[in-house]
């Protein structure tokens, strides 16, 4: 698909859609979103970029190999809930820290948000790397 | 309203079926997309359906309730269905591809004639211990 | 305490590989220590067990079903592990000196000791499921020995063969454990013991019977289940000494003794037991008398011997089970000696087949000694421990009625056959003329004389010292398999009573025997030839004619077609569809049509023709899009119905699953027409309809019921409460249920992963070759390329 309007806004729209989907990620705990949806709209701007303007630039983009991003994210969410043996609870155990920071904001931290930023990672990985690879094969 | 989907969840099934039964290999493929979304409306429905409120708590309220008036729709199946969209679609990405890796080695996409790992004719026994 | 020493054998069995390649063939003699460290810890038992006493431990393993790690030790478990352990120890040895230099004595050292093991386990376990898990072990355990030299068919066969008849067998036992536990309502054996009445009593006590006696029946080859005995003689001399003196054949003695006073006295026990047995002693015998091979004649005395062990129980009078008992013991030290003596002669002379071996008392003095000790012993000459057996059956069997005396008959012509076996191995390879054998021969290393010279003494030793050996083993065994405390005398000299008068012609017989021996052996020869057919070869077609029934079977099952799979599979998933519902009568009440927003007839109409379009679609393009548009209107449904979240995950899917199939459709043809026939098309969419049919009836009636909203009623509540989350199912997702999703992750993660390889792996050169290439090509080419 080589027309010149996609190759020209896909960067854009591409960037334009991970950042909504990294917002759908961290808002998923209250609106609905989370690392399943995020992943999936990741997954296919990276998809729709490599069929704008081939997969040299998405792998480039990317800089890590898809396959070890979604490792990686197996890896944070297995950890994630690792913590739980330090406070003696059950493994996966959702543990919430709310630390202050100058100018009265507070952060909420939990090991859920990890787990879903790992569940998130796992789905572009995983799916990127299908469909370059699929895309690659011409 | 599960009356209606009741009814399209047996056309998806019905649909998917005639197709996984061809020979044809990409028609089985479709079959197989069809029947995840089939499954997924099955579950959706056995949840039963709620019209409008989606499984979000108010703001200011501490709980939700999934009976009698102002009842929010059932959260547990929306939750067994949200993985299984994923999964199913990773499921039907990598059958894809082996569909494809299938086709490129053998070139048919008709599974009467794939029969690499069962040929025609039938295994020797074996003879002796 | 006891329930350690039992996993030290197979602790010992881990290291043994490594410490055969640090000092080689000596390995043994470390090795060795376990069953002596073993036979020490016992001897604490013995002061107790004297008296009577009777020794409990149990670890709880399986607490709620009864099943515990729990051991019983009294007079018939401490002699039978002493026998385990004490011949164990010679035969370790003499491992170490038979396989000396083979490429793997650690491997058989390390089955060895585990077999010890489990025989150890089996026989002072006093939970039977305990029981049961060492009896089979023993089985695979025995199957590695007898199949130790693996790359002969002959050494597959038997091995295999052992474990098929002990492991049915075996399988067959635990069945009747199971009922006796069940009736009993114990699975402890010291507990079962109070128990026999209520165990007897039961209308399910032959079932038990038959069940129990199937697994001792195979277990001590009793006829028709002995040929494995005879094979296994495919295995190493060492392993045939130890299997068939005092343990794994003695197994089914012992579980028959164990359940003496639980399951014996009654009219059933007195007449199969005796039956079997008494079968079990001629056949044994007259199978033993035709053979030339000294290891076959000795596994064929075994069986025998079995056979008039299990007689003997199966008479079950307090003189008959003083016989057995001490047969069992003294049999074990013969027999234990006997086959280590044969394997002797075979190392260093080269052959085994009694015919073509003579002389060679002057070449292997200290083995002939040994061979002729353990021979008088199984001869029952005074003053041997065999002579006190024999007495005591003869005892036992010459007073009773019409039934006894036929036993009777039957042990002395047993005995005399077995006479003769045992004088003609002992004799005929030592004595007389001097035959040149294929090896050059010389005695035997000190490990290999060691076993059989200490094991036929002991066969001596033990019958002179009674004083000490009758209160302190003998007595304690038997009260322990009469159940009660059973009173005995024994003397090497009773006086001339029916006993001896029926010893004296038995010796007689043996005697005749032995001298008619070549006649004998053709005669019996010629029987057997012409009877042409026996378990062995049954076991043959047994196993032939079921490879033949799995082969038409599978063929039959897996035609190769996907096509007949996938009919079969959904053909049965409507009929369990449907079926239940013309069978019980219920069906979805007439349903309700509520009346619809005009968007959802929008959406529903777009999911219906979007399904339709997909199935009737001629071009890949239009099934392509007709996915996308039901896709899309699943989306919208689940947006009309209250999830959002599952409507933007669906969206995307739809969006990716349109790339991708565009991705890899365009690289195949999808065929214009759906090349069915009309007969195969109607045959596919009646299943089709069936199945449709079925769920759509199945969720209306799952909907027209009552819902068990608890669960969801459970997140509801706490999901801002506990996990400060708002969203419920995302907090289901990451929060109450993150370990379901752990596992869903992972199943994405690998299928992207197998997906890439199938990409990205291809064989090298990158050609990829059409089907009738790989067909005509060779198989491992199609390995490689596929």
């Amino acid at each position: 698909m080589n027309t010149l309007i996609l190759r020209t806004i896909a960067p854009t729209l591409t960037s334009l859609m991970v950042i909504y989907s990294i917002i759908v990620l961290l808002s998923g705990h209250n609106q609905p979103g989370g690392g399943f949806i995020g992943g999936l709209i990741a997954a296919s701007a990276f998809a729709l970029y490599g069929i704008a303007c081939g997969v040299g630039p998405v792998r480039r983009a990317l800089y890590f190999h898809p396959i070890a991003i979604s490792g990686f994210g197996m890896l944070l969410a297995g950890l994630s809930g690792v913590v739980s043996f330090y406070k003696d609870v059950p493994y996966l155990t959702g543990l919430w820290w709310f630390p202050k920071f100058s100018g009265g904001i507070e952060v909420p931290l939990s090991t859920p948000l990890f787990f879903d930023i790992g569940v998130w990672l796992v789905v572009v990985g995983s799916l990127v790397s299908i469909a370059l690879a699929l895309e690659e094969k011409d | 309203m599960e009356t209606y989907l009741s009814l399209i969840v047996g056309l998806y099934f019905a649909a998917s079926v005639y197709l996984l039964l061809s020979e044809s290999l990409i028609r089985m493929l479709i079959g197989v997309a069809l029947m995840g979304n089939g499954v997924n409306l099955l579950i959706f429905t056995a949840g039963r359906i709620t019209r409008d409120v989606p499984p979000i708590i108010a703001k200011g309220a501490a709980s939700a309730q999934v009976m009698g008036d102002g009842a929010i729709a059932n959260p547990l199946p929306q939750a067994l269905i949200l993985t299984a969209i994923v999964i199913s679609f990773a499921l039907l990405a990598f059958v894809l591809v082996l569909a494809y890796r299938a086709y490129e080695t053998t070139g048919t996409d008709d599974t009467a004639e794939m029969r690499l790992s069962e040929p025609i004719e039938p295994a020797h026994l074996p003879k002796g211990y | 305490m006891i329930g350690y020493a039992v996993l030290t054998p197979f602790i010992a069995a881990l290291f043994a590989p490594v410490l055969v390649r640090l000092f080689g063939h000596w390995a043994a003699w470390i090795l060795a220590l376990v069953p002596a460290f073993i036979c020490y810890r016992l001897v604490d038992y013995i002061p107790a067990i004297a008296k009577g006493e009777r020794v409990l431990e149990s670890h709880a393993w399986l607490d709620g079903f009864g099943i515990n790690y729990s051991f019983l030790v009294d007079g018939l478990s401490l002699t039978f592990a002493f026998l385990i352990a004490g011949i164990g120890f010679f035969i370790v040895l003499y491992s170490g000196g038979y396989l000396k230099g083979h490429k793997h004595l650690g491997r058989f050292l390390a089955t060895l000791l585990a077999f010890m093991g489990s025989m150890l386990g089996l026989v002072l376990a006093d939970n039977l499921i305990t029981l049961f898990v060492f009896w089979e072990a023993t089985s695979i355990t025995s199957f590695l020995l007898i199949g130790f030299d693996h790359e002969r068919m002959a050494s597959r066969r038997s091995a295999l063969q052992a474990l098929i008849i002990t492991g049915l067998g075996g399988l067959v036992m635990l069945a009747g454990f199971a009922l006796m536990g069940i009736i009993g309502g114990t699975f402890e054996l010291s507990e079962l013991f109070t128990k026999s009445d209520v165990i007897k009593g039961n209308e399910l006590y032959t079932a038990v019977f038959w069940l129990v006696m199937a697994g001792a029946f195979t277990k001590s080859a009793q006829v028709p289940f002995h040929s494995w005995l005879a094979n296994a003689m495919e295995a190493p001399t060492p392993v045939s000494a130890y299997l068939h003196s005092a343990t794994m054949v003695k197994a089914g003695v012992y579980l028959i003794m164990r359940t003496t006073p639980i399951l014996g006295g009654t009219d059933l026990w007195e007449t199969v037991l005796p039956i079997v047995g008494g079968a079990t002693l001629i056949i044994g015998t007259i199978l033993a008398v035709r053979d030339t091979d000294m290891k076959l004649m000795l596994a064929y005395t075994t069986v025998a011997s079995l056979g008039l062990l299990v007689m003997m129980l199966g008479v079950g009078s307090d003189r008959a089970i003083e016989g057995a008992v001490l047969y069992l013991i003294a049999h074990s030290f013969f027999k234990g000696a006997l086959f280590m003596v044969v394997g002797t002669v075979d190392h260093e002379a080269g052959t085994r087949q009694i015919t073509k071996l003579g002389g060679l008392r002057s070449a292997m003095p200290i083995t002939a000694l040994a061979a002729g000790l353990a021979a008088l012993s199984m001869c029952g000459l005074p003053p041997f421990l065999g002579f006190l057996a024999k007495e005591s059956i003869y005892h036992a069997l010459s007073h009773g009625g019409v039934f006894e005396w036929s036993l009777a008959i039957t042990a002395i012509i047993g005995n005399a056959l077995m006479f003769g076996v045992a004088a003609s191995i002992a004799i005929r390879p030592f004595m007389g003329r001097w035959i040149d054998p294929p090896k050059s021969v010389h005695e035997g290393s000190l490990m290999l004389v060691l076993g059989p010279v200490v094991l036929s003494l002991i066969g001596l030793v033990s019958a002179l010292s009674l004083s000490f050996m009758q209160p302190h083993f003998f007595a304690p065994m038997i009260s322990a398999v009469a159940g009660r405390e059973v009173p005995i005398d024994l003397h090497l000299w009773g006086g001339v009573n029916t006993a001896l008068v029926l010893s004296v012609i038995t010796v007689g017989l043996g005697v005749a025997v032995f001298i008619m021996m070549p006649s004998l052996r053709k005669s019996f020869d010629q029987l057997l030839t012409f009877i042409g057919w026996g378990p062995d070869k049954g076991f043959d077609q047994a196993i032939t004619g079921l490879t033949w029934f799995a082969g038409r079977f599978t063929n039959a099952l897996q035609t190769g077609e996907i096509r007949t799979y996938m009919r079969t599979t959904f053909l049965i998933t409507a009929l369990a569809l449907l079926v239940p519902m013309f069978v019980l009568n219920i069906w979805p009440q007439a349903p309700e049509f509520p009346k619809m927003r005009p968007w959802e007839i929008g959406v529903f109409l777009f999911l219906t023709l979007g399904v339709l379009q997909v199935v009737l679609a001629r071009t890949r393009l239009t099934a392509i899009v007709s996915i996308g548009v039901q896709g899309i209107a699943v989306a919208l449904t689940f947006m009309m119905f209250g999830a959002p979240d599952l409507s933007f995950t669906q969206f995307m899917v739809e969006t990716l699953s349109v790339v991708i199939l565009a991705l890899v459709l365009t690289r195949l043809r999808l065929m214009r027409i759906d090349r069915r026939s009309v007969g195969a098309g109607i045959i596919d969419g009646s299943i089709a309809l069936g199945v449709g049919v079925g769920m759509a009836s199945l969720l209306m009636l799952v909907t027209q019921g009552p819902l068990d909203l608890r669960l969801s009623e459970f997140f509801s509540t706490h999901s801002y409460a506990i996990a400060h989350g708002r969203n419920i199912v995302n907090v289901i997702l990451v929060d109450f249920r993150a370990l379901d999703t752990l596992g869903e992750i992972t199943v994405v993660l690998i299928a992207g992963v197998s997906a890439l390889a199938l990409i990205r792996v291809r064989p090298s050169g990158d050609s990829t070759p059409g089907a009738k290439d790989l067909i005509q090509s060779d198989p491992s080419t199609k390995e490689a390329s596929s």
